[in-house]
């Protein structure tokens, strides 16, 4: 009679046991197991980026390629070129001789893949009064649009990610998304960014931008030359922001930005490199940084070739 | 006496090759190692080699108002200038610098060079202007004649790209 009695208990289902199974059951129910595709799974299991051995990231490349070709028509090459040793990426922008035209702003846009519509930019230029208190940027205007530039009385100050050596957005993000790579660059990983935009918060520069829908470009506009950390083609609900063009720049050439400014405003080196154009600039002129009371060390320099 | 008059010549003689020293160091002869790498200059089409009409024609170096050829061009540069400040007047393919140097078409940076020493200075070490290319490799520079025509430099206003879209205009 004892036995058969352990035996009904141990063959019934305790609270226990149905809790585990339960769980197990919804857990179940929310992985989306309709989607069968070996792609899926992989891009669900993936590593973060940084730990992430070199066979690991190349086929993690090899799917995005195929995801892209499949979605875009045309075959897009990700790239994932590490930073090169002894380099740390600065910025330099001449304020005295940027006529705001924006051309800038369009030249990333064309290489950075960024969504046309909903309309995403990277660069905000602001334009400011001559004389008046200048560094307050709630009195700046960014919608100016008159026949031509520059206009008389005003200067323009371009704004995009300062690339800061002690990045509020690093700090802010829940799932390390965001990082600061060796040579200086915050970059995101669109596959881990869970889109919570905690980091547009922090970053004091508003250079962060959001895809709030599906980013649209046409099959044509697309720049088939990518980056993993930069410009390849992101996914709704995604951060995403200027990365120093990393596609570009870690194969040693400039800037989409530096190379599209008519004026020559925009210098960019390494800041390591005493002979760079960059350590010209912050040796020999009158530089800031923007918000340099916040600590956050930008590597964007701001300054003034000419005049006082 | 004697002796404090060639004292006085000897001082003469040092400045003065100081002088012809230092402007040495600016000629384009001590600059042939660093080649700077720049597209053809923006000549009107059709208009070079200057000699194919120039060679026929009598330098005159009296300013006038021009009638048959360049009417197009006024001189907002240099006032009260004229051409043969900068064109050689024995060869038109070529720039005459001060000191009598000839600066060819594709280096006239060293023409512009000798009023515009601190923006060529800056120009060198690639901060005025534009440059192209590599950061850490070969760059390519811009002469000072692409962004500034000659006979009028000044940086001409350019139409703005559109505007971003505000907010509230977003559909």
């Amino acid at each position: 009679m004892e036995k058969t009695d352990k035996e009904l208990r141990e063959a019934a289902i305790n609270r226990r046991t149905f809790l585990k199974g339960a769980t197990l059951g919804l857990a179940a129910t929310a992985l989306p197991l309709n989607k069968a595709e070996a792609s899926f799974w992989d891009a669900f299991f993936q590593k973060h980026f940084t730990e992430m051995n070199d066979a690991e990231i190349k086929k993690v490349l090899g799917r995005l390629e195929k995801e892209y070709e499949q979605k875009y028509n045309i075959a897009v090459k990700v790239g994932a070129e590490k930073a090169m040793p002894g380099v740390l990426f600065g910025y330099g922008l001449d304020l005295s001789r940027c006529i705001g035209c924006r051309r800038c702003v369009y030249a990333c846009v064309d290489e950075n893949n960024q969504s046309k519509d909903p309309q995403v930019q990277w660069i905000t230029v602001l334009r400011f009064k001559k004389g008046d208190k200048w560094i307050d940027l709630e009195g700046s205007e960014k919608y100016y649009n008159p026949q031509e530039v520059p206009e008389p009385g005003y200067f323009y100050m371009p704004v995009q990610c300062q690339q800061c050596e002690n990045p509020p957005c690093v700090k802010a993000c829940p799932t390390q998304a965001t990082w600061k790579e060796p040579d200086g660059i915050v970059v995101v990983d669109y596959n881990w960014c869970i889109g919570c935009r905690y980091c547009m918060a922090a970053c004091p520069y508003g250079a962060r931008r959001f895809n709030w829908a599906a980013p649209k470009r046409k099959p044509g506009e697309i720049n088939p030359n990518t980056h993993y950390l930069g410009n390849r083609p992101r996914y709704k609900g995604v951060v995403e922001k200027c990365t120093f063009c990393v596609q570009r720049t870690r194969n040693g050439k400039y800037p989409a930005c530096v190379e599209a400014c008519p004026v020559g405003a925009r210098k960019f080196g390494n800041l390591l490199d005493p002979n760079s154009e960059i350590r010209y600039a912050i040796e020999h002129k009158r530089v800031f940084r923007l918000k340099e009371d916040l600590n956050t060390n930008p590597k964007f320099y701001y300054f003034f070739a000419y005049g006082n | 006496m004697g002796y404090s008059k060639v004292f006085f010549q000897l001082i003469i003689v040092l400045t003065l090759s100081c002088f012809s020293l230092g402007s040495a160091l600016a000629e384009p002869a001590q600059e042939v190692q660093k080649k700077f790498l720049v597209p053809p200059p923006p000549l009107s089409p059709g208009i070079f080699p200057c000699s194919q009409c120039h060679q026929f024609l009598p330098a005159n170096k009296k300013p006038r108002k021009l009638e048959q050829m360049h009417q197009e061009i006024t001189l907002k540069h240099l006032p009260g200038g004229w051409c043969l400040d900068c064109h050689n007047p024995d060869n038109r393919d070529t720039f005459r610098l001060a000191n009598g140097k000839l600066v060819s078409f594709e280096e006239s940076y060293y023409l512009c060079a000798q009023c515009h020493g601190i923006i060529f200075r800056e120009w060198k070490a690639g901060l005025h202007g534009k440059r192209t290319g590599m950061w850490n490799g070969e760059k390519q520079y811009r002469l000072c004649v692409h962004c500034h025509y000659p006979h009028d430099p000044i940086f001409k206003p350019l139409k703005p790209m559109p505007a971003p879209i505000r907010p509230a205009d977003i559909k």
